[in-house]
C-alpha cells in the first residue's frame, strides 16, 4: 500500500487540548489519592557543611508526623539523578540523604505527615548541629582547589568522561581536527574574546511533583511529571537500592519540562516514605524550591579564538568551555560537550577547530538539562565572536556567514564527522533577511528622539536524538471494530507527540486520526523508550512509529489473506480492507479487527523499536531588531524574525509555537533571567520575585517562518523542532546592541546596567 | 472559622482556619483547574473570579470569600470550551498548565474592556505566565476569538 500525506504537515489540534483548556484535573496533583502524606524536605541553610548531630526525636512528636529520615536512614549506594541512559556519563554522587551538604538547599531530612500544617511544624523542629565547611563557589577556582565537593572514596565515574572527584572534576577533554594554532596563526584576523552565559531556570509553570503508592503485588508506583519515564524507574531502583522489577512509573499530563523534569530531582523523596512506610506519599516542589533546589542551565564561561582571512573566509575556532556543575554532576560531561560539538560545525569548512573543556563541581545548585543543552551556551559564544568579526571586517555578519555558513552536502568535521544531508540553512537566512527588511535596517538607524534602533543575526543548530544511543518506541494493537491503540514510550510534556506521532501513524495506515488512541507512558504496558530529551521525539520515536505501522501493515494482510483464503502475495491493504488484486474478495479492517477476536492464533500487535546511527541537525536563523535608549541603556526588543529549517513540520502549529516559545525563553535568557549567589553561597532569584521571566509585554512580536530541507533518515522527512529555537536570541540580541551602541555585551544578561556601563567606558 | 459562600452557583459552607488561602480551598471543594504556579502573585494561574472580578486565589484569604460568589473554571465551561478551542486551533495551550487562569482573565477581560487594542490585550493579560508558548499563538487565538464574537453579533 502507498502511505497518505493526510495528516502529516497538518495543523490539527492536539488530542487532549479540550481537556487541558477547560482544566480538567489531568495532572499530578490533580490525581493524587487524597490520603497521600505530605512530604517536604529540610534544606540546608550552608554552602558546604557536615552534619555533626540531628535530633529528631521532638519534631517527630507533633500530631501527624509519620516519618522523618535523615543520612542515617537511606540506602549508601551512590547513584545519579540524570536522566540518560545507562551507563550514565554523568557521575554517581548523590545520595538520598547525605552527611556531607554541598548547597545551600541540599536535602538534610525528610518529613511526612499526614497534613502540610504538622510537616511544617516537625521542619521547623528538627535541630542540626552543623561543622560548617569552607565552600567553593568561584567556579574559575574549583579545578584542583583544595576543598574537594566529592571527597568520598564511594565516589564513581561510570564512563570515560575524564572526571575526576579529587580534582573538582566531572568531566574534562579536548577534541580537535587540524593545526589550529599553526591556522590562527595564519590569519589575518583573530577574533579572541570570552563570554559568560549564566544558569537559567526552566521556569515550567508545574514546578516538580510525584506520588507514590505501593499496587497490590508489593511494588511502588512512582507517578511523575517527568520527561524520562523508563529513567525514573532505574534511578529509583537504584537510590532505594530495590529491584527495578519492583518500582513502576506512570507519566500524567506535564505542565512543562524543558529539560528541568530529565532530572529525577523530586521523585526520590515520596517514594522512600512510601517504600518505607507502605502508605501513599506526595510532594509538591513550591516555586521558592524549584528556584533554589532544581536543575538549572550550566553556567558556563567560553574562550573563543576565532581565525578568518582578509576576505572574510573562517579558517580555524579555537574553543575552551569551562562549566560549572554545582553540588553535583547531573548532565555535567555531556551538555558541555555541545557548546563546541553544536556551534563549531556552522562553520564546517574551516580549515582547523580545537574544542576543549573543564567540567567542574562546586558548592552551589546542582546544573541539569535545560532546553539547548550546552549549545545555547557554546552559540552564545561563536556566534557573538563570528558577529565582532564581522564588525571588525567592516563586513555585513549575513554575508559573513554566506561566506562560511554549513551547506548541504557538507562534512562537519566538529559533528563526529557527520555530513549535513538536509541543510536549508542557506534559505533561513535569505528568508530572514527579506522578513526583517535587514538591508534597510542594519547596522542601526538613530531615530532623532535619544533613541536608536539596531539589529543582529545569529545561526543555530541541534541534533535530532543522541546517536548511537537513544531508543524510540512505540506499539500498536488493532482492536474490535477496526480502531488502533498507540502505546508511546515518549513523554509529551505538553509538546503534543501523542498527537504528532498519531499524525504520522495515521499517514502511515492510511487511517482518520480519531481511529488511532494514544496511550501516555507506563513503564508496565509501553514499550521501552529513553524519554523526551534530546530533540529526539519526532524524529526517532517518529521512525518507530512508521517501522511498527510496516510491520503492523504485514500482520494485517497476513490476516486479511487468511481470511480470504488467499495469499499474502494476492492482497493489498488500502487503510480500510484487505482486498485481492484481482477483485475477487475483500474483508474489512472492522471485520478483521472483530473476527481476530475469536479462533485466532495471530496477535495483531507490533512493536517496534528505531534508534539512529546519525542526529541531523535541525538549522535556523534569527535575527532582533532592538531599540536602545542612549541616555541610559534601556533596551526594548522590538521585533524577532525566525526562520526554521526542522526537516518536515510534522503539525506546523505545534511547531510554530514551539518556536515562538523556545525564542521568548531565549529571550528572557538574553535579556532578563539570571541567577546571582549572595557572598555566602545563597540563590537570590528565589521567586518570580527576582527571577523574572519576560511576560506578554517584554517579547516584542516574534514572527516564525519554515524553510524545509527533506531529511531522508526521519519520519516523512521530519528533523527535530524542540531545542534549535532556544539558541539565536542572546547572541542576536547582543550583536544589535553592539550595532546601536558600540557596546559588546559579552556576559548574560543583557541589562541596561551593562550597556550603559559600557556606553560610559566607551566614550 | 465557618464561612459560607457561593462557588459556582452552588452555596457551600465549610470551616476554614485563618491562614486558609482561597486557591487551597477552592480545590478542596473539587476545582481542580486552580493551579499554583508560584507563591508571590506574580504568574496568574489561580486566578479566579470573586463577585466577577479577576483576584489571584493564592493571594486571597478563604475568609475574604464569605458572602462572596467564586467562579473558577469549573463554572464557566461552556465559555471555557469556546475560548479553548481558539487557543488549541492555534495549538497555544501547549502544556495547557497556565490555560485555565488565563482564560478566567480573558472572561474578566471581556466583561470589563470593550474592543480592547491588541495593546490593552497584553497589558490585561501581562499577569498572566506562560513558559511554553512565548504567548504569540495565545494573542492570535484571543484575537480571533475576540473578532469572531463580534462577527457573530454584527452578524
Amino acid at each position: 500500500m502507498d502511505r497518505t500525506v493526510r495528516y502529516v504537515g497538518s495543523p490539527v489540534p492536539k488530542k487532549d487540548s479540550m481537556a487541558l483548556v477547560t482544566g480538567k484535573p489531568v495532572y499530578t496533583d490533580d490525581i493524587a489519592p487524597a490520603d497521600c502524606l505530605v512530604v517536604k524536605v529540610l534544606r540546608s541553610p550552608y554552602a558546604h557543611a557536615l552534619i555533626d548531630e540531628i535530633h529528631t526525636e521532638t519534631a517527630g512528636k507533633v500530631p501527624g508526623i509519620v516519618s522523618i529520615l535523615t543520612w542515617k536512614d537511606v540506602p549508601k549506594k551512590r547513584f545519579t539523578m540524570a536522566g540518560q541512559t545507562y551507563p550514565e556519563p554523568s557521575p554517581y554522587d548523590r545520595l538520598i540523604l547525605d552527611r556531607r551538604v554541598r548547597f545551600v538547599g541540599d536535602a538534610v531530612a525528610i518529613v511526612a505527615g499526614e497534613t502540610e500544617e504538622a510537616v511544617d511544624k516537625a521542619l521547623k523542629l528538627i535541630k542540626v548541629n552543623y561543622q560548617v565547611l569552607t565552600p567553593v563557589l568561584d567556579f574559575r577556582t574549583a579545578k584542583d582547589n583544595e576543598i574537594l565537593v566529592h571527597p568520598e572514596d564511594t565516589w564513581q565515574s561510570l564512563c570515560p568522561v575524564g572526571a575526576d572527584n579529587r580534582r573538582n572534576l566531572v568531566a574534562s577533554g579536548v577534541d580537535s581536527h587540524g593545526d589550529v594554532d599553526a591556522v590562527l596563526a595564519g590569519c589575518d584576523y583573530v577574533i579572541e574574546e570570552t563570554y559568560h552565559t549564566k544558569a537559567n531556570q526552566q521556569a515550567m509553570m508545574e514546578t516538580f511533583r510525584t506520588f507514590t503508592t505501593m499496587d497490590p503485588y508489593g511494588r511502588l508506583v512512582v507517578t511523575a511529571s517527568t520527561q524520562v519515564p523508563f529513567h525514573v524507574r532505574r534511578i529509583i531502583a537504584h537510590a532505594l537500592d530495590i529491584p527495578k522489577a519492583k518500582v513502576r512509573v506512570i507519566k500524567p499530563r506535564i505542565g512543562g519540562g524543558f529539560g528541568a523534569k530529565q532530572t529525577v530531582v523530586a521523585e526520590v523523596y515520596p517514594a522512600i516514605v512510601t517504600w518505607l512506610t507502605g502508605r501513599p506519599a506526595k510532594i509538591i516542589y513550591s516555586r521558592y524550591e524549584s528556584q533554589i533546589a532544581s536543575s538549572p542551565r550550566h553556567e558556563m564561561e567560553l574562550k573563543v579564538r576565532l581565525g578568518a582571512d582578509k576576505n572574510g573566509i573562517i579558517k580555524a575556532i579555537d574553543l575552551y568551555t569551562l562549566s560549572n556543575s554545582g553540588a553535583f554532576g547531573e548532565h555535567g560531561p555531556t551538555t558541555v560537550g555541545l557548546s563546541g560539538h553544536k556551534s563549531i560545525p556552522l562553520y564546517a569548512k574551516a580549515e582547523a577547530f580545537r574544542f576543549a573543556y573543564d567540567v567542574v563541581y562546586t558548592n552551589r545548585m546542582s546544573a541539569g538539562a535545560y532546553r539547548g543543552y550546552g549549545a545555547t551556551q557554546g552559540l552564545f559564544a561563536v556566534e557573538s565572536a563570528v558577529n565582532e568579526l564581522a564588525d571588525r571586517l567592516h563586513m555585513d555578519p549575513v554575508k559573513l556567514r554566506e561566506l562560511n555558513m554549513v551547506r548541504e552536502g557538507d562534512v562537519m568535521p566538529a559533528y563526529y564527522g557527520e555530513t549535513a544531508g538536509s541543510c536549508a540553512l542557506d534559505r533561513c537566512m535569505a528568508r530572514a533577511k527579506e522578513m526583517m527588511d535587514w538591508d534597510k535596517k542594519f547596522p542601526a538607524r538613530d531615530m532623532g528622539n535619544g533613541k536608536v534602533r539596531a539589529v543582529g543575526v545569529a545561526m543555530s543548530m541541534q541534533g535530532s536524538a543522541i546517536s548511537g544511543v537513544d531508543v524510540g518506541s512505540v506499539t500498536l494493537k488493532l482492536n474490535d471494530d477496526g480502531f488502533y491503540s498507540l502505546m508511546i514510550g515518549a513523554a509529551d510534556m505538553g509538546t503534543g507527540c501523542d498527537t504528532t506521532l498519531a499524525q504520522i501513524a495515521a499517514d502511515c495506515l492510511c487511517c482518520d486520526l480519531d481511529n488511532i488512541i494514544v496511550h501516555g507512558v507506563d513503564t508496565d504496558v509501553s514499550p521501552y523508550d529513553s524519554g523526551s530529551y534530546a530533540s529526539s521525539t519526532a524524529y526517532l520515536t517518529g521512525g518507530a512509529v512508521v517501522k511498527t505501522c510496516d510491520t503492523m501493515i504485514k500482520k494485517i494482510m497476513e490476516k486479511g489473506a487468511e481470511y480470504l483464503g488467499a495469499s499474502m502475495e494476492e492482497v493489498d491493504f488500502d487503510g480500510k480492507r484487505v482486498y485481492c488484486l484481482d477483485g475477487s474478495r475483500e474483508i474489512s479492517l472492522r471485520d478483521i479487527g472483530n473476527q481476530a477476536m475469536c479462533n485466532n492464533g495471530l496477535a495483531l500487535e507490533a512493536t517496534e523499536s528505531n534508534t539512529s546511527p546519525v542526529s541531523p541537525p535541525p538549522f535556523m536563523v534569527g535575527m532582533a531588531e532592538v531599540e536602545v535608549d542612549m541616555e541610559t541603556g534601556k533596551t526594548e526588543l522590538l521585533d524577532y524574525v525566525a526562520v526554521v529549517d526542522c526537516g518536515t513540520p510534522l503539525n506546523p502549529n505545534i511547531a510554530r509555537v514551539q518556536t515562538e516559545g523556545g525564542l521568548s525563553q531565549g529571550i528572557g535568557m538574553a535579556m532578563y533571567e539570571d541567577v546571582t549567589y549572595s557572598a555566602q553561597g545563597r540563590v537570590l532569584e528565589d521567586s518570580f520575585m527576582q527571577y523574572k521571566i519576560p511576560t506578554r509585554q517584554d517579547v516584542g512580536t516574534i514572527r516564525v517562518e519554515f524553510e524545509s530541507s527533506y531529511e531522508k533518515t526521519g519520519p516523512f522527512g521530519a528533523k527535530s523542532i524542540g531545542e534549535v529555537v532556544i539558541n539565536t536570541p542572546s547572541p542576536a540580541i547582543a550583536s544589535a546592541v553592539a550595532h546601536a551602541t558600540g557596546v559588546y555585551v559579552r556576559e548574560l544578561p543583557i541589562t541596561p546596567e551593562k550597556i550603559y556601563k559600557g556606553m560610559v567606558e566607551h566614550s | 472559622m465557618e464561612i459560607q459562600l457561593t462557588l459556582n452557583g452552588k452555596a457551600v459552607k465549610d470551616q476554614v482556619g485563618a491562614d486558609t488561602l482561597l486557591l487551597d480551598f477552592v480545590r478542596k471543594h473539587g476545582c481542580y483547574s486552580v493551579k499554583r504556579g508560584c507563591e508571590t502573585s506574580n504568574c496568574g494561574l489561580c486566578t479566579v473570579l470573586l463577585d466577577g472580578k479577576p483576584v489571584l486565589s493564592c493571594s486571597t484569604l478563604a475568609a475574604r470569600a464569605d458572602g462572596c460568589s467564586v467562579t473558577t473554571l469549573e463554572g464557566v465551561q461552556e465559555k471555557a470550551e469556546a475560548i479553548g478551542r481558539f487557543l488549541a486551533g492555534e495549538g497555544a495551550e501547549q502544556c495547557g498548565f497556565c490555560s485555565p487562569g488565563l482564560i478566567m482573565n480573558v472572561i474578566a477581560m471581556e466583561q470589563e474592556l470593550s474592543e480592547p487594542s491588541e495593546e490593552e490585550i497584553r497589558e490585561y493579560l501581562a499577569g498572566n505566565l506562560c513558559r511554553c508558548t512565548g504567548y504569540m499563538g495565545q494573542m492570535r487565538a484571543i484575537g480571533n476569538y475576540l473578532n469572531r464574537k463580534g462577527e457573530e453579533q454584527n452578524g
